[in-house]
């Protein structure tokens, strides 16, 4: 029952943020020097003002914010997100749609190798404190926080892919034979294309992870509870993996949703490099024709995304953490 | 008295030099200390240090490896690499004080607002701020400076307006907990002002915490300048910036590696620099660490 009550307080919660996020977007666009459409209308020498005058009241601009913002909104719940300025007129949100499970596939992937591997990082760190392994783990998360993603891909992308000839750099599968291809070899055929693309997108929340996870277990591994597992003489595995770790994680599902926003955001980048078709590149695209419908569709509904991940995040600590699960505790 | 006077500033003085020493007896301190003076002294002194003029295109050596005339070798217009990597350490210098000043005085207000006045105020700053967390940040940017003029400056200062989010949290927690203290009240029956007791009192006492997290975030400020010009919407050419030489790298990667490896590592080597120095900062502040 508590859990229940704690879900649709949640949920209800959400819909300021939601509110906010649109009305940021929305202030955002009307940034613009004069209004999205004066592109378009510059650009047209037989423009005449009468037809400005028309343009405008056909694309509403001629109504105040208020009433603007509400048909914006309007059409945004519906999926609506108003047409590319780009030559195609495409719906903004299909542009989007098809875009979209590509970038999350790889955001997804790259989470799972994050969990995969800065967790038992971590841990070990964390048990072994101040050994070799400690130190060179601090050494090389010192390096992955200051290395540029970018900068990485393209060292990745010299070695693997011209030096050695290893990996395919650029794409999601090969574009000679693809279709001759039976299933097995496409799935591996896409699996090379996207080994580089997820350890970039990877490479900041490794460090970050095996940090936090780090620093987490060594609070845990304080705690008096440890000391009493141990003094019963469980073994050694048992107190570490099943009374610390399991503690120790619960701070870092509060983070892997706060990490959401940073993952999404370096879709940019690995995409534009690896020239991935995903909304990433889309972004990048749209900025560079300044195609202002795009980039707005795009802004929300990315951040409303990162809002379920938080969402999700929320409910995953609530399932683990029986304070939160029985409402014998609110958060916060 | 009167000597309780005169060996004040002897004290004080040697407060000073203890201070100093224990800055500088962790290394991870001094490692970034040496790197960000390496990257002052370079950026201010670019003219002094760079051997070629950054922006002469030399159509007689374009592309050429690293030779003992051209150190770092010469990229697709033949202008020498080393000038350009020497040239590009002042935007990264500026983009990290800019960036991170107006992040840092925009989050300290807006922190000190909140934690200070408390209730409506500061239910409505922090649904702000978890609101603003939800945008990709450089989503936000490249949203904002598609309708800009992608200059340096506009680009310091989109990537300061949306990074003060971190600050403005932190600097809210150090109010919650400064303003119950004792002399916060002693002086609020002195009948100081609101302005007085923040700006006097409780601020002076949270720049600790506030000095780490913008060290901390210069670093941060500058992967995302290198980022955007990568991208082609950050600091544009012919204006040499470590982020847009790699854009070169880039497209030139199969025939000329240098152009893509030197740049990159100067900008590890000085995000690197920051952090420790932040890290050690973080260190030397922090009361359980205290020798």
């Amino acid at each position: 029952m508590g859990f229940i009550v704690f879900l649709l307080k949640r949920i209800l919660g959400l819909v300021p943020t939601f509110l906010g996020i649109t009305l940021i977007s929305f202030f955002v666009m009307h940034l613009a020097p004069g209004e999205p459409m004066s592109l378009q209308a510059d650009f047209n020498p037989k423009m005449t003002p009468e037809m400005r005058q028309r343009l405008r009241a056909q694309y509403g601009l001629d109504k105040p914010l208020y009433v603007q913002y509400a048909k914006w909104l309007k059409g945004l719940v519906q999926l609506d997100l108003g047409r590319s300025f780009s030559p195609d007129r495409r719906k903004v949100w299909d542009k989007i749609r098809e875009r979209l499970p590509v970038t999350i596939l790889i955001n997804v992937l790259s989470m799972l190798l994050i969990l995969a591997v800065s967790i038992p990082l971590g841990v070990r760190a964390a048990v072994w404190e101040n050994s070799l392994f400690d130190q060179v783990t601090t050494v090389l998360v010192f390096l992955a926080y200051a290395a540029p993603a970018f900068w990485v891909a393209l060292l990745l992308m010299l070695l693997f892919g011209i030096e050695w000839n290893l990996l395919p750099v650029s794409g999601l599968h090969s574009l000679m034979g693809y279709e001759q291809m039976s299933l097995f070899e496409k799935v591996l055929d896409w699996s090379k294309h996207l080994i580089l693309p997820v350890f970039v997108s990877a490479i900041g929340g490794l460090a970050g992870f095996s940090r936090y996870t780090r620093s987490s277990m060594l609070e845990v591994l304080r705690q008096d509870y440890i000391t009493t597992a141990r003094a019963k003489g469980l073994p050694e595995r048992v107190v570490i993996y099943r009374h610390a770790l399991r503690n120790a994680l619960l701070p870092l599902i509060t983070i892997m949703g706060l990490s959401i926003p940073g993952l999404i955001g370096g879709s940019v980048i690995f995409e534009s490099i690896f020239a991935i078709p995903g909304v990433g590149q889309l972004m990048w695209s749209a900025v560079m024709a300044r195609d202002y419908p795009v980039l707005m569709g795009n802004l929300v509904i990315v951040a409303i995304l990162t809002l379920l991940g938080n969402l999700l995040a929320d409910i995953g600590y609530a399932a683990v953490d029986p304070r939160i699960r029985t409402g014998l505790q609110e958060q916060e | 008295m009167e000597t309780a006077l005169s060996s004040t500033p002897i004290r004080e003085e040697k407060r000073w030099q203890k201070t100093l020493l224990d800055l500088c007896s962790n290394p991870l301190t001094i490692s970034g200390l040496v790197i960000v003076g390496i990257l002052v002294f370079t950026a201010l002194f670019a003219p002094v240090l760079a051997p070629y003029d950054p922006q002469e295109i030399d159509t007689f050596h374009i592309l050429e490896a690293p030779s003992s005339a051209h150190l770092l070798g010469t990229d697709g217009l033949g202008r020498d690499c080393l000038s350009r990597l020497i040239f590009g350490a002042r935007i990264s210098l500026l983009v990290g004080f800019v960036a991170v000043g107006i992040a840092t005085a925009v989050g300290t207000v807006l922190g000190a607002l909140a934690g200070y006045y408390g209730r409506w105020v500061d239910s409505l700053i922090m649904r702000f701020v978890d609101i603003m967390l939800c945008f990709p940040t450089i989503f936000l940017i490249m949203a904002v400076i598609a309708f800009l003029e992608p200059s340096i400056w506009n680009i310091m200062i989109v990537i300061g307006l949306t990074g003060w989010m971190g600050v403005a949290r932190l600097v809210r927690a150090e109010f919650l907990s400064l303003k119950k203290r004792d002399f916060v009240l002693a002086s609020r029956i002195c009948g100081a002002s609101d302005l007085q007791i923040v700006f006097g009192e409780i601020l002076p006492n949270a720049i600790a915490p506030i000095l780490v997290s913008a060290t901390l975030g210069v670093g941060g400020a500058i992967l995302t300048e290198s980022a955007l010009s990568f991208l082609g919407i950050g600091v544009q050419p012919p204006t040499p910036s470590w982020g847009n030489m790699l854009t070169e790298g880039k497209d030139n990667l199969e025939i000329a590696w240098w152009l893509s490896v030197f740049p990159g590592l100067a900008i590890l080597v000085t995000v690197l620099g920051y952090n420790l120095l932040g890290e050690g900062l973080r260190d030397f502040f922090d009361p359980r660490k205290k020798r």
